[in-house]
Formats: structure tokens, C-alpha cells, sequence
């Protein structure tokens, strides 16, 4: 008995190192990417940083500093050294500041950003997409609906900036544009978060909440509730024992498809709330050619997709029976 | 008589007049509809509004952020050039981008999941690996990766903005690929010794028309979304040259004053993307598809 479930335990955790590993694997390629759009693609990135008007002592300086005398294997380790030590050098733009100091309390202004958004993300579509599901075709699903088919499509910058035009200048004066103290935490002000939270919600809502109300009228029309019907189940018990857990399950991948979409709408939306994040840091270090700092910022963006991929994929095995047995 | 039959199988249903009568029938659903009114305009401006207006978009003619007048009907910009004739020159390059981007992302990514869902192997294998790495790049963050790094040239833009969209194709006609490869008329096919890309195009392609039919629509939408957000980011047609996402950002401090200058590209841009996602919908609706695009990917 204990032989059978040790040897179970050790399939389990077999598929989990597997999942693991390929998820280093692709964090690793990413790292190549970034390094070769920063460092290998550009012919000099030291003349790309500078601009042309650049002294050659600057020029010969700015290689030094970045190491590009040295063969481009050698840069890539001593690069990816750094990146896994979290010292990343020196900021190019802002003197003597490094990296890792610059970009932490932008890191957690984004990671509270990216919080609350998902928070009210997750609840927001649940609850809508499931109520749609139970009420589906009535006059409140087909406004839900087309609603949904409008906002889905609208680019994040056009609903940020129509949300300024009515609750921040034209029309209403009642919340901030734009959140004016850079190096302050936004929660001395939470005011100031209230429009890039809505504008990311609106961009994202309707992408979750279509698909919690597709896999609930999914489930709903399935055999086993038909069955459950058949038998006499109370409705309530059928909703909250059959047909919720099954139907939440493809959200999680949502949840997390969606959270890792908003890593990259972030870079947009703080840039337009002028929010200090990881990505207004994002563009405006572009604006100057701030290489470490972009390559720092990309890393984050990126690394937080592949681990919300492999959270949403163990979660999903450990929620479905089927598939954790299915996996050796 | 063997041969006969088995020829017969190898011949892929035909599907075509059954989808023609689906797209008729796309167009009798009230999202399709919508979707056109909104689209067609919006091309038609895109196409004629440099020839009908009324001014260069790079002269200035009234004062920066000057009210609608007869000189300006839509006012002035912030540095006093006409806001209707940029808002009717500024839309070529973010259209013609978006279809380009979207048509070379899909030869690509059709290319890559058709070979992969096909092999079956450790071409399968290495295919869907590559993809899976630029998948973990959010698209906006990949495309301004490259853009920044290796300038703002238009063909650029539109060649990253098309690997954005490749793995995502590539992954849905991986599996509709998948899907339609055990069925008879494939493998008679390969029995009476069919040529592999024939069957990959004669047999298992026409399969794939309706869910890339779909997908074509709904990544149209998000080349709109990037590249208007690219351009307003900076990263796209350069100032002085007229483009919608450009002129949004241009004006965006004299939106108070003027908001015509915001408006206007935001309208269209706004009309646009909701007119083709709406085209796209109707079409899966009128196909009995609308399920599949709850579950769809996104980005």
C-alpha cells in the first residue's frame, strides 16, 4: 500500500518536474531573445544608445562600461549572471543608480496595479459570466453581451483616454488624469488608481466573462446534469456541486491568460495615467536607450507570463481529477 | 473498382458552396451588419480623405488648439495644423499596416501549424517549442522590443507585429490540423500515394477556412490595437506625419481646449476595431461557432 502511493506521489511530482523544467527551459530562450534584441541585433548598440553625435571617447567609455569589446557568448553569460544575482549594473540614464533600485518600487506599483485589477478581474467576470449562463437570452445577458462585443475589441489607449475625456477633463472633473509624483507610492493617493484599474478591467472583462458564460452553458447542457436533473437533485445543489466546478475550470487558464495579456497592457496604460510602474519605466527608458533598464523590464514582463502559464497549468491538473490521473 | 473507391475517398468534402451560403448567411446577422457600417465609412475615409482634404496634414493654417471655424472644421492641433485633414490623411499607414501584419502573420503561422499538426514528431516538437518562447512576450512588449531597439521603420513594425501573431495562428491550425489528420479522407490519400504538400493544402487546408476565417477577423482587431498603440507610443509614422494614434498623443495636453484633436482618431480608431471584430462575430455566429470564440486565445 505505502509502495503503491509513494510510487503514485513520485508520478505525480514526476509530471510536476517535467512542467517545471520546461518552464526554466522556456524562461532561458526568453533571456536569449532579450539579449540578442538589445545586445547581437543592433550593429553598435553603443553608437544606438548614443545617437551620432557621439565622441568616439564616449563611444569606446559606453562599450567598456557595457562589455561589448568581449566576445558575445562571454556577454550573454556574464548578463544572464547578473540577471539571475538581480545586479544588473547601473541605469544609463539615471547616474549611479542601479537597476535593481530603480526598478523595485516600480515593481511593486505595478504588482499592486496588476492586483487589484485581477482581483476585481476574476470576481467581476465570474459572477457576471455565470449569472449570463443561468439567465441566458434575457434582456440583462443580451445588453451584457453586447456591451462585451464593443469593449472587447477597443485598444486599451482608446478606453483610457475616453475615461480621461469623461471623468478627468471634458465632460466630469472628478478623478486625476495623471498621477503627477513619480517616486510616490500611488497608494499615498488611490485616487490616482482609479482610472488605469478601470481602463485595464474594461479592456479584460469581457475576454473572461465570455468564457466563464461559454463553459457554464457548456457544462449546463452536459449529460451528467441532464442526469442529475433526471434523478430529482435539487437545482441549487446541481449548480453548486456539478456545474460551478466544472464549469470554473478553463477560467483558471483564463485567469491566467488574461493576467499575462495584462502584463503587456500595463506597459500602455501607465504610460497614459503616467502611473510609476515597471512599464511607463518600460517606455521611457526606450525614449533614451537606457539598455539595462530594458532588458531588466522585458525580463520581469515576460517571466511573469511563464510563471502564471505554470501556476494555471498546475492548478488546473490539481482541480481535474481526469487529467491528474492522465498524467504520469 | 478498389482504386475507384479509394480515389473517391481521397477527394476532400466539398465545402465550398456550403460556406459560401454561410458567409450570405454571416450577412444577414445583425453583428455583421453593424460590423460593415462601421467599416466600410471607415475605409472609405482611410482611402479618399487625402484626396477630399481640405488642407496638407502638415501645414499649420490657424493657431494651436484653435476652436472649429470654416478654416478648420474640426479645429486646429496643437501646433494649429487642420484636425480633420490629419485625422483624413492619418489613417492609410495604420490600416495598411494592420492588413499586412495580420496576412504575413497568418502565411506564417498557417505554415508552421500545418507542418507541425502534420509531422507529428520532434518537428512537432521543436515548432511548438519555438513558438511557446515568443508566446511568453506579451505582443506589445515584444513589438517594442524590437522596434526601439532596431528604429521605428514601418516594414518593421509590421514584420514584428506579424511574429506576434504567428505562434498564435501557428497554435490553432496546430490543432484543427490535429483534428482532421486521422480522418479517412487524409489517410486514403496517403495511401494512394499523394504528394505531402498536396494533401497539406488540397485536404487539410479547405478544413481549417472557417476557424481561420474567424481568427483572421479577431487578429485583424489586434494589429488595430498594437500598432495605433505603437504609434501613439511614439514608435510608429514619425511626426510630422499624419497618424491616428500619433495625433492622440499629440493632443492629448490640449484636450481641455480642444478635444476634437483627441476625438477624431479616437472615433475612427474606436469605429474600426469594433466594426471588424463585429464582421468577425457575426461570421462565427452565422457558422455555428460561436462557442469556440468564448474559448479563444487572446492577445
Amino acid at each position: 500500500m505505502l509502495a503503491a502511493g509513494r510510487r503514485r506521489a513520485l508520478r505525480r511530482h514526476g509530471w510536476l518536474v517535467r512542467r517545471l523544467a520546461l518552464g526554466a527551459v522556456t524562461l532561458f530562450l526568453v533571456s536569449v531573445v532579450v539579449f540578442a534584441a538589445t545586445q547581437a541585433l543592433p550593429s553598435d548598440p553603443a553608437q544606438s544608445i548614443l545617437g551620432r553625435g557621439a565622441q568616439p571617447e564616449q563611444l569606446e567609455a559606453l562599450r567598456q562600461q557595457l562589455g561589448l569589446d568581449r566576445p558575445l557568448v562571454t556577454q550573454y553569460l556574464d548578463w544572464l549572471g547578473g540577471a539571475l544575482t538581480l545586479d544588473m549594473g547601473n541605469s544609463l540614464s539615471a547616474s549611479n543608480t542601479s537597476v535593481a533600485d530603480l526598478i523595485g518600487p516600480r515593481l511593486e506599483n505595478s504588482a499592486l496595479l496588476l492586483g487589484i485589477t485581477g482581483l476585481l478581474l476574476v470576481t467581476v467576470s465570474v459572477v457576471v459570466g455565470v449569472l449570463c449562463a443561468l439567465y441566458r437570452d434575457s434582456p440583462a445577458d443580451h445588453a451584457t453581451q453586447g456591451a462585451a462585443l464593443v469593449a472587447n475589441a477597443l485598444p486599451e489607449f482608446v478606453v483610457g483616454t475616453l475615461l480621461v475625456i469623461m471623468f478627468s477633463t471634458v465632460v466630469l472633473q472628478w478623478l486625476p488624469a495623471v498621477s503627477l509624483a513619480s517616486d510616490q507610492s500611488p497608494l499615498s493617493d488611490p485616487k490616482t488608481m482609479v482610472l488605469p484599474v478601470a481602463t485595464l478591467l474594461i479592456v479584460t472583462l469581457p475576454y473572461l466573462m465570455r468564457l466563464v458564460r461559454g463553459s457554464m452553458l457548456d457544462v449546463l447542457r452536459a449529460h451528467y446534469v441532464e442526469m442529475a436533473r433526471l434523478k430529482g437533485v435539487e437545482e441549487r445543489r446541481i449548480l453548486w456541486r456539478h456545474v460551478l466546478p466544472n464549469a470554473l475550470v478553463p477560467a483558471i487558464q483564463g485567469s491566467a491568460a488574461t493576467l499575462a495579456y495584462l502584463a503587456g497592457g500595463i506597459v500602455v496604460v501607465e504610460t497614459l495615467f503616467n502611473y510609476p510602474g515597471l512599464g511607463s519605466q518600460l517606455t521611457t527608458s526606450m525614449g533614451v536607450r537606457d539598455l539595462p533598464v530594458i532588458q531588466a523590464c522585458v525580463l520581469l514582463l515576460a517571466a511573469l507570463y511563464v510563471v502564471l502559464n505554470l501556476i494555471a497549468d498546475i492548478l488546473t491538473v490539481v482541480v481535474t481529477p481526469r487529467l491528474r490521473t492522465r498524467m504520469r | 473498382m478498389a482504386t475507384v473507391d479509394v480515389t473517391r475517398l481521397a477527394k476532400p468534402p466539398t465545402l465550398a458552396p456550403q460556406r459560401l451560403a454561410s458567409l450570405r448567411a454571416a450577412l444577414r446577422t445583425g453583428r455583421t451588419r453593424i460590423g460593415l457600417a462601421l467599416t466600410v465609412p471607415v475605409l472609405l475615409i482611410v482611402i479618399l480623405g487625402p484626396l477630399v482634404a481640405p488642407h496638407t496634414p502638415i501645414e499649420p493654417v490657424v493657431a494651436p488648439y484653435a476652436s472649429p471655424s470654416g478654416d478648420a472644421l474640426l479645429g486646429g492641433d496643437a501646433i494649429g495644423r487642420d484636425v480633420l485633414s490629419r485625422a483624413l490623411w492619418g489613417g492609410w499607414s495604420v490600416v495598411w499596416m494592420c492588413f499586412a501584419a495580420t496576412a504575413l502573420g497568418f502565411v506564417v503561422g498557417i505554415a508552421v501549424g500545418l507542418i507541425a499538426g502534420y509531422a507529428r514528431n520532434w518537428v512537432d516538437d521543436v515548432l511548438t517549442g519555438a513558438m511557446d518562447v515568443l508566446l511568453a512576450f506579451p505582443a506589445i512588449v515584444m513589438a517594442l522590443l524590437f522596434v526601439s531597439m532596431l528604429g521605428p521603420k514601418l516594414w518593421l513594425i509590421t514584420v514584428i507585429v506579424a511574429v506576434t501573431h504567428a505562434p498564435r495562428v501557428a497554435r490553432l491550425t496546430r490543432g484543427v490540423t490535429l483534428e482532421v489528420v486521422h480522418s479517412e479522407f487524409v489517410e486514403a490519400a496517403e495511401v494512394i500515394g499523394v504528394a505531402r504538400w498536396r494533401i497539406l493544402l488540397g485536404q487539410i487546408l479547405p478544413n481549417l477556412s472557417t476557424p481561420l476565417l474567424i481568427e483572421f477577423t479577431m487578429r485583424l482587431t489586434w494589429s488595430i490595437a498594437i500598432i495605433a498603440a505603437m504609434s501613439f507610443l511614439g514608435y510608429g509614422i514619425q511626426p510630422p506625419d499624419a497618424n491616428w494614434g500619433l495625433m492622440i498623443n499629440e493632443n492629448r495636453q490640449g484636450l481641455v481646449v480642444q478635444p476634437w484633436g483627441v476625438l477624431a482618431p479616437i472615433a475612427l480608431i474606436a469605429a474600426f476595431a469594433v466594426g471588424v471584430n463585429l464582421i468577425g462575430e457575426g461570421i462565427a455566429r452565422a457558422m455555428g461557432q460561436d462557442d469556440t470564440l468564448a474559448y479563444r486565445e487572446l492577445s
